[in-house]
């Protein structure tokens, strides 16, 4: 949940411009109370997600103790090594990839981001330039970055919490789009990662 | 069109038998096992309340000011002509810059808007079907020092305008 650089950026210039703009309108005391209002709003926000993730991750708990984690990515291997034809069989790597991407679709990010790492680092190991990512890693970022997530929990929590008549009604659209930018991402690595970039 | 409704419906029900059952079936204590997951769920909310606080500040600074009907104001010709709503646009630059951020600004047009409406179907479903790229990109790279990262943030980007896209075509179709 953690932004970039950039956010420093944003975070100011929507501040600053805010009160800029609120002056020149003569909206300066909405925007203060706007302002103070707002922090009670994130509050609200946070305790109003708290169930959902408490619950959510709590489930996933059993998924990940019972082996149903593992159970998926022995599904998924097979697919996967379509996508990452440079990664030879029975090498760790893939083993950690597709640990880390299962973990992503059930929405585990606490147990997916150090599995992605070693990932990245076994992936390293068949690397010829050290520091040069090659078309493995590129894939696994994108695959990460537009995976599709079976329950998108967060959100159908926001939506809850908004007071929306059908919460989790988005659950569909949301695995469609995500197709959709997971396949347009997969093309576009294997259109422009040549393979002399290396394994 | 039906059949997504369905699986809006029938997706968590599913999962959770589907859990629960494996969890039985290797003879986990499956209600302490929970209770075990849970309590991290309460870390993970206390961390997000600090970035949340400030951001929602600053998006209902730049809300209120009019300073995002300035910019919406400004962009609309051209996101018409590419057929998205203007409304969604700041959601769409945030997104893949921060996780927290696109969640308050998530929140902050669920809230303008209505979580029901078409404009607050597509923001929703925008926030669902990507994560955040640039902080993926940072975290994994950075693991392994990676200086040169050739493709990978364009195709990554092209993902995000993707789902960006899609989200709007796909809600317009079922919602509209």
């Amino acid at each position: 949940m953690r932004g970039v650089r950039v956010l420093n950026y944003v975070w100011v210039v929507m501040l600053i411009s805010g009160f800029i703009v609120g002056m020149f309108s003569g909206r300066m005391e909405e925007v203060t109370k706007a302002a103070f209002d707002s922090t009670g709003k994130a509050v609200e926000l946070a305790i109003g997600l708290l169930g959902i993730i408490c619950l959510w991750t709590g489930l996933m708990k059993i998924a990940e103790k019972s082996g149903l984690v593992k159970g998926l990515a022995k599904i998924l291997l097979p697919l996967l090594k379509l996508l990452f034809p440079d990664i030879p069989d029975k090498h760790p790597a893939l083993g950690a990839v597709v640990m880390n991407l299962t973990a992503n679709f059930l929405g585990l990010g606490n147990a997916a981001t150090p599995l992605g790492i070693k990932a990245m680092e076994e992936m390293q190991k068949l690397n010829r330039f050290r520091r040069k990512a090659n078309r493995s890693m590129s894939m696994f970022i994108i695959l990460n970055t537009s995976a599709v997530q079976l329950i998108p929990a967060t959100i159908i929590a926001v939506r809850a919490s908004a007071k929306s008549h059908s919460p989790g009604d988005i659950i569909g659209p949301i695995w469609i789009a995500s197709i959709c930018s997971c396949l347009a991402g997969i093309a576009a690595v294997k259109l422009f990662c040549s393979k002399k970039d290396g394994r | 069109m039906d059949i997504l409704g369905n699986i809006s419906v029938y997706a968590v029900p599913i999962v959770f038998i589907t859990i629960l059952a494996s969890g039985l079936s290797k003879g986990e204590k499956v209600f302490d096992v929970f209770l075990e997951g849970s309590k991290q769920g309460i870390s993970t909310i206390i961390r997000i309340i600090p970035p949340l606080v400030g951001l929602m500040v600053a998006i209902s600074v730049f809300r209120a000011s009019g300073a995002l009907d300035l910019i919406i104001y400004a962009v609309s010709p051209v996101m018409k002509f590419i057929g998205i709503p203007p409304e969604v646009l700041p959601l769409a630059l945030l997104r893949p810059i921060s996780g927290s951020a696109s969640l308050a600004m998530t929140t902050d047009i669920i809230k303008a808007y209505g979580a029901d409406s078409l404009i607050g179907r597509i923001a929703s479903t925008m926030m669902g079907s990507t994560e955040t790229t640039f902080y993926t990109l940072t975290i994994y790279f950075g693991a392994i020092s990676i200086r040169d990262t050739g493709f990978t943030i364009i195709a990554a980007l092209i993902a995000d305008f993707v789902s960006v896209a899609a989200s709007v075509w796909i809600c317009t179709v079922l919602f509209a």
